[in-house]
């Protein structure tokens, strides 16, 4: 028998089909959460100075952004594998076919889609709440300002630079290319884990580990007189495990430092790279796993 | 129950990943010097920041939360400050700087808060009946809010906010108008600098005993660049210097205090 699809085709399908499922588990309700938080932290930091809030909400915000993308990214994907096992959708899927690394990047596409629309909603919220807080800023500035108009004119540059920058959109940009990474390695940590449950913790601990992977590398590149396998424990974590301190550049970005363009290309190229060899991997693994 | 994989596979799996990850090595490297020669990732998250802040809050500045952690505790410095707590807003202002060392703002807060507002709040503690221990306790606070602001430059070389404020600390607080004439004209030379703080340089200078030549000069060089620096103060005080340092008549400036361009206030509402 010929096969109806094309290879893309059948990714695509399952793609959907993954992406539909997480929607109806409810994941964006997470949004909900998001939303509150951001319009409360709006109005509770009104009391402060226009700077402190508007530098406020933005730490606030894209904290929240990377802590919820993260823990979607995770979430989602540690139980792709075990909850397709359990409800045996799998073996209908694999008994077509369907290449077990078509299936699995069906599975990472869902994931990655369903990211890429949170990140769409929360940076579209977060926006939002941060042009109108501006515009009423400076319609206070204006109506209450006594000076000339040059005066008034340097009072509202001041305003402007503090709210929203262009930088903001390459900020969220990397946030999202750091959580497509994590979805890979815990999609890659799945199809060895014994259990959700399993894939989730060693996620979660790969996440901490990922953070700590610069000090990894400086310990072990340093110099430092150690243990032989102290080193060669310290090396392993810098070799295995992705730099995720390198995907960290918001908190300076809302400092209002300029994004370099070559930084940026180069940390969305290494979170691609990443995503790409962590999905490898789980093909690798995935190809001979017993079901 | 799920089946495992082959524990050779695994094996497998860690080497392979090894090997890509020591090609992927030199530039992750790389990108680091990168983001630190742009002046990213410069945060030092060390143990005293742990001892400072809680181990909890530590994790989360660690799991790439550095930013809302530090606001968090700025939130709790403004408690801190509506109960005049001082010491312990110093130690918040620590690790906020700390932990985001490149937001001008904080290191520009965190100084104002004690150079200006714990300064004035020793100068009055009546519960100290010792004035010159009132005085004492008010230069420590002025030694703070320098010391925010000479560690936020150091994090921060290439803007003008930080030696702007540390001009108006030495000038108002300390009363050192060379050092505060040296903190503006550098604060002026610096990307973005507004065109007052040329002017706050000469007139700091102005009022530095033995540095009236340079005083002087600063004030001409500023009548010259045009209007937008004419302003009454640096006409006036370039009057005072032409008579102090008896500068010839024939090389007075031609102006007065009424060619200034006046910009109509609006009254207030």
């Amino acid at each position: 028998m010929s096969r109806r699809f094309s290879s893309s085709s059948r990714i695509f399908a399952i793609a959907g089909n993954t992406f539909t499922d997480l929607v109806r588990q409810r994941v964006f309700l997470f949004l909900l959460i998001f939303s509150l938080m951001v319009i409360g932290c709006s109005a509770l930091l009104a009391k402060f100075s226009f700077q402190e809030e508007f530098q406020m909400l933005k730490d606030v915000a894209l904290g929240a952004m990377s802590l919820f993308l993260s823990f979607f990214a995770i979430l989602a994907s540690a139980m792709l594998l075990p909850r397709d096992l359990e409800d045996r959708t799998i073996f209908t899927i694999l008994s077509k076919p369907v290449p077990r690394h078509e299936y699995l990047m069906g599975k990472l596409l869902g994931v990655l889609t369903m990211l890429l629309l949170s990140t769409l909603i929360m940076g579209g919220l977060f926006l939002t709440v941060l042009v109108l807080r501006e515009q009423s800023v400076l319609l206070e500035t204006r109506n209450s300002f006594v000076g000339s108009q040059q005066e008034l004119a340097s009072a509202l540059a001041e305003v402007r630079k503090s709210a929203f920058n262009w930088n903001l959109i390459p900020a969220m940009v990397i946030l999202f290319a750091k959580a497509s990474l994590i979805a890979s390695l815990t999609l890659m940590i799945s199809t060895f884990a014994t259990s959700g449950i399993f894939a989730i913790l060693t996620s979660v601990s790969a996440y901490f580990i990922g953070h700590l992977q610069e000090t990894a590398r400086e310990y072990w590149l340093g110099g430092v007189t150690v243990h032989w396998w102290s080193r060669l424990f310290s090396a392993l974590l810098a070799l295995v495990f992705p730099d995720l301190q390198a995907f960290n550049l918001s908190d300076d970005i809302v400092a209002g430092k300029g994004l370099p363009l070559d930084v940026f290309w180069q940390t969305i190229a290494l979170g691609g790279v990443y995503t790409i060899l962590y999905y490898l991997v789980a093909c690798f693994l995935f190809q001979k796993r017993e079901l | 129950m799920m089946r495992c994989v082959n524990p050779l596979r695994v094996l497998f799996a860690i080497l392979f990943l090894g090997i890509a990850g020591s090609l992927i090595l030199p530039w992750q490297i790389e990108l680091q010097h990168l983001d630190r020669s742009a002046h990213f990732r410069s945060a030092t998250l060390d143990l005293g920041l742990r001892e400072r802040v809680g181990q909890a809050a530590f994790i989360a500045a660690l799991s790439g939360f550095r930013a809302p952690v530090a606001a968090l505790l700025w939130i709790s410095a403004h408690a801190a400050w509506e109960k005049t707590e001082w010491g312990k807003m110093d130690a918040l202002f620590e690790s906020v700087t700390t932990l985001q060392p490149r937001v001008l703002l904080y290191w520009d807060i965190a100084a104002w808060h004690m150079a200006w507002n714990a300064r004035a709040s020793a100068l009055q503690d009546l519960t100290q009946p010792s004035e010159v221990l009132r005085e004492r306790s008010a230069g420590h606070y002025v030694a703070l809010g320098r010391n925010f602001l000479e560690r936020g430059i150091k994090n921060n070389p290439d803007q003008y906010l930080l030696y702007e404020s540390l001009g108006r600390l030495a000038g108002t607080r300390e009363s050192d108008h060379g050092a505060a004439a040296d903190a503006y004209a550098k604060a002026a030379s610096l990307t973005n600098a507004p065109a007052y703080l040329k002017r706050l340089a000469a007139y700091e200078s102005s009022l530095t005993p033995g540095r009236e030549r340079e005083a002087y000069e600063r004030l001409l060089s500023l009548y010259h660049e045009g209007a937008q620096q004419r302003v009454p103060t640096l006409v006036t005080r370039l009057h005072e210097f032409e008579q102090k340092l008896g500068i010839p008549k024939d090389q007075w400036v031609n102006d007065s205090v009424s060619s200034y361009p006046f910009y109509p206030l609006k009254a207030p509402k």
